[in-house]
């Protein structure tokens, strides 16, 4: 079967600064496939190319095959998106908002009322259909959000960050439901810089920064890429110099890399736990207080700490 | 393409505005309000029999002239027919009655010097050309109605008289060139065509509010079909750019890449963005129209004839607010350019006041204006005119609008709808 989606060598500029510079990936139908980056790192730029929002300055996609640039009505019908921003009409209610947005995708009559009533079930919403959005909680928007994205049930559902600015439970409930879309044989395309959401839900990850795809594969693929490091973290007060630490523990046997962050160290060795006592005791000679030790076996957060210098918060 | 989504967008877009309050208290209260209260400081609801609005205009003639256009002058201001617009004093201190307009307490001061009457009426004893000497006006700039009321009686008696006397030369020089009298008669026969002027610019049948329609009935001019349609006019460029804000704001929160996203044009976006203002236009002058028709049983004129112009206005005023959202990038840009345009227009428009009475380059700028247009329109109506009298605004405002159209489409395709 071929791919829902493939991107060739996508470039996006705005002027002279380029977004997105020549990535190129595919999805494959079934698949969440995860875009994993910092803010600014062209996940969204991607995002608006793929949903023919912009046109690429080079490259193409294809999705559900047809390609953006040239057929770009017969990939709007096959995507769904759920964009970054709360893009609802807050003095309508979610009934109304529903109506719009499925007219817009050419629903209408009989068809139209029975999937809202679908996706008001489907997003735990139907005895609240009748509020206005704006006196909904930041999680009921952020779940219309969603359901606008699903009405006309498109076969690629393209999600950009649903989860930022919500609170934990709200977050569960998006992540479980997006994996209940994926179980009914949605395809998804999440992106996120939440390294832990990526690692939950997808199939692929792919990792993006400074819009060029750095790495891609499966989690399992990308961990391997760190050559099964620990990373151990120290947590130092915010008045110490962690400048002074690192060039302390530089020569400390099993020591492969050490990064500052805010007000932590992160040192990268093939084992954390033998690292703990020679690395206290420095930092101790030094007159450096460390709160607390952390121990990270490899995951994606690892991976782009390995691949970048930089952790994904950065 | 479908017209049915543009319908949705337009649809949507008027159920919005009709949801926010404060749209709504500037789109139909403040132009509501504003009209009472013009209506108020002119009269109209104190049951002033003239049913003009405007009465007892104080007014100061200081006459020096001896002679009988002096005369006639100040007979023509106090006369009956004139007594409830005008209340009119005779003074011999031209400084004390200039010193009243500065304090505010008259609206005019005509001074009519002395040997008025000799430079249009020369003497039978006098050979030497008379010297030009001229009535002066001294006007009061706060009241710009009264005074401008004032100013045109005024100009229609001296108008009277120079006509009377430029056909005064006419006659005694053709009569002379063809023999009927000699050169000594030719005084005597001046004389006396100058006595049946001053006897005809003494009369003020011509100068009632009153106006005449085109069946030949007569139809009273009310002020508030003055104000009231200033009002609507100026607050429908509140309206228009509310809609050409709302355009902004979809850009801002993502609801219009949204609908972009969707297999939708841009096009179909666009054209349910201008269709949902203009809808939003028309709403408000006719909820305009029929409530200051119902309440104050303001005649606006032939209804078919209103509502054209109602369309054609409505249909300019959505172009400017659609290349205002065009050009301008952030929702502050847009709101203060769009008050700014609202004021001016208002102004230039004659919300205010008569642009009659500013200078001729100015009111040709009134009219890239919609307003200056449709108030000519609807005045034109209030007078009694048919859908004829509007022909010429409502082809102004349907070719203002289709210019500002097309140059906001063109804008727009330059540099796309959604802006990154």
């Amino acid at each position: 079967m071929p791919p829902i989606l493939e991107l060739h060598d996508l470039v996006k500029k705005y002027g002279d600064f380029a977004a997105v510079k020549g990535i190129s990936f595919d999805i494959k139908e079934g698949e969440i496939f995860s875009l994993l980056g910092p803010n600014g790192a062209g996940k969204t730029t991607t995002i608006s190319v793929l949903s023919t929002l912009f046109s690429p300055t080079s490259g193409d996609a294809t999705i559900c095959g047809h390609s953006v640039t040239r057929e770009p009505m017969e990939v709007k019908r096959c995507i769904g998106v759920v964009p970054q921003e709360l893009a609802l009409y807050e003095d309508l209610t979610a009934q109304e908002n529903f109506n719009f947005w499925g007219s817009m995708y050419g629903l209408s009559g009989k068809a139209l009322s029975s999937r809202i009533d679908e996706v008001l079930e489907q997003i735990g919403l139907t005895d609240k259909a009748r509020q206005r959005i704006k006196t909904y909680s930041g999680g009921m928007k952020r779940r219309v959000n969603i359901g606008v994205g699903l009405l006309h049930k498109p076969r690629l559902l393209f999600m950009d960050e649903p989860t930022v600015g919500i609170d934990p439970q709200s977050r569960r409930a998006i992540l479980d439901s997006v994996k209940e879309l994926n179980r009914q044989g949605m395809t998804v395309l999440y992106t996120t810089h939440y390294m832990e959401e990526a690692q939950e839900l997808s199939h692929r990850v792919g990792i993006i920064d400074h819009g060029e795809l750095i790495a891609l594969g499966t989690q399992a693929e990308l961990t391997r890429q760190v050559q099964e490091t620990d990373t151990l973290i120290l947590h130092i007060g915010e008045n110490e110099d962690p400048q002074a630490l690192i060039d302390a523990l530089k020569d400390v046997p099993g020591v492969l890399r050490i990064t500052p962050t805010n007000h932590e160290v992160a040192i990268v060795t093939p084992s954390a736990e033998e690292l703990i006592a020679p690395v206290v005791t420095r930092a101790d000679r030094l007159g450096i207080k460390v709160h607390s030790i952390d121990i990270r076996e490899p995951n994606l957060e690892a991976v782009f700490l390995h691949l970048t210098g930089r952790a994904l918060r950065d | 393409m479908s017209t049915r989504k543009i319908f949705h967008v337009a649809l949507k877009d008027v159920c919005l505005i009709f949801r926010d309050r404060s749209a709504l208290i500037l789109m139909l209260l403040a132009p509501f309000l504003l009209t009472i209260g013009m209506g108020a400081v002119t009269g109209r609801f104190s049951g002033s029999s003239t049913n003009s609005g405007i009465a007892d205009i104080p007014l100061t003639i200081v006459n020096a002239d001896a002679g009988q256009l002096g005369d006639a002058l100040v007979e023509m201001f106090t006369s009956p027919d004139l007594e409830a617009l005008l209340d009119s004093t005779i003074s011999t201190d031209l400084s004390a009655a200039r010193a009243a307009v500065d304090n505010d307490e008259s609206a005019a001061v005509i001074y009519i010097p002395a040997g008025f009457t000799d430079s249009i009426i020369p003497s039978p004893q006098r050979s030497a050309p008379p010297e030009l000497v001229q009535v002066e006006f001294y006007a009061n700039p706060t009241r710009p109605t009264s005074s401008g009321i004032v100013r045109t009686i005024l100009e229609q008696f001296l108008s009277q008289v120079e006509i009377g006397r430029i056909s005064g030369e006419v006659t005694v020089t053709q009569l002379l060139a063809n023999g009927y009298i000699d050169p000594a008669q030719a005084a005597a026969v001046g004389t006396s065509i100058g006595q049946q002027m001053v006897q005809s610019s003494g009369s003020t049948s011509s100068i009632k509010l009153i106006n005449v329609t085109e069946g030949g009935g007569e139809v009273e001019f009310d002020t508030l079909a003055y104000i009231a349609p200033g009002m609507a006019l100026m607050f429908l460029m509140y309206t228009v750019t509310y809609g050409g804000l709302l355009l902004i704001k979809e850009n801002r929160q993502g609801t219009l890449a949204r609908m972009l996203i969707s297999p939708t044009t841009s096009a179909q976006v666009l054209g349910g963005k201008v269709i949902g203002i203009f809808l939003i236009a028309m709403a408000q002058l006719l909820i305009l129209i029929g409530g200051t028709s119902l309440l104050f049983g303001l005649k606006w004129g032939d209804p078919l004839a209103v509502l054209v112009l109602v369309f054609a206005a409505a249909f300019a005023a959505t172009g400017w607010g659609i290349i205002i959202a065009a050009v301008f990038k952030t929702p502050g840009q847009v709101g203060s350019v769009g008050s700014a345009l609202m004021l001016i227009f208002g102004l230039l428009g004659g919300s205010f006041f008569d642009v009659s009475s500013l200078p001729g380059w100015v009111q040709i700028i009134s009219k890239i204006s919609p307003n200056a247009w449709g108030m000519e329109g609807f005045l034109n109506l209030a007078h009694g005119g048919s859908i004829v009298s509007v022909g010429t605004p409502v082809l102004a405002l349907l070719i203002m609008g289709a210019v500002l159209f097309c140059a906001a489409a063109f804008w727009i395709s330059r540099r796309g709808l959604a802006r990154k």
